[in-house]
């Protein structure tokens, strides 16, 4: 597995053989999902796409951490976090996808 | 933010395409990444983030109700790293250089 690693480029693609649109404004409509996606979570919205799943902001509170290397404390500041919660059908289609036949 | 008013903002931005090829368009982007993923690639957009498969080794977990042992196997996950970008646009901090 990790064969491979696609992009925006491929992504646009799939989306230039689905829809009679130049390659060009394929792309472009690529960009303004994630565009839009992207601006509603800086706003703190939640982004729940249906069968993918969804994208929530999370304020995490202010810590000490430690360097690891040299052991010296150092001060992490509250700050927001994305995290990503798949949906119970993409869970499903990643399992049985890389499921060892 | 649901699926249903991103297709309309990107519609309404683009008044020349029709709604649901508009639809199809969306649809397509998140199938393709699902898709990537059931095939175990990774698919990399860079500022948003990266979607990857992880793999969770066989285990033996406890049903936590009985206390019994079952044999969990082995199995792959979807995983999401945000993009640097878009980590520090959620901060508030708009400029910054593209990782």
């Amino acid at each position: 597995m990790g064969e491979k690693t696609l992009t925006r480029m491929d992504l646009s693609e799939a989306v230039f053989n689905e829809v009679g649109l130049s390659r060009n404004e394929s792309a472009q409509l690529v960009e303004s999902v994630l565009e839009h996606m992207s601006d509603a979570l800086v706003r703190g919205e939640q982004v729940k796409i249906s069968s993918f799943g969804t994208f929530s902001v999370r304020e995490k509170a202010a810590r000490v951490g430690r360097n690891p290397k040299t052991g010296e404390e150092v001060p992490i500041h509250p700050r927001r976090v994305l995290t990503f919660r798949p949906s119970h059908l993409m869970k499903d289609r990643v399992a049985d996808g890389n499921r060892k036949k | 933010m649901i699926r249903s008013e991103l297709i309309q903002i990107i519609a309404d931005e683009n008044p020349h395409l029709y709604q649901r090829d508009v639809e199809r368009i969306v649809n397509t982007v998140f199938e393709e990444i699902t898709e990537a993923m059931a095939r175990g690639d990774r698919v990399e957009l860079r500022g948003f983030g990266a979607f990857s498969v992880k793999k969770r080794d066989a285990r033996t977990g406890r049903n936590p109700r009985t206390g019994e042992t079952v044999d969990v196997e082995e199995k792959f996950v979807p995983f999401f790293k945000t993009g640097k970008l878009l980590r520090d646009r959620l901060n508030g901090l708009e400029n910054t250089e593209e990782e």
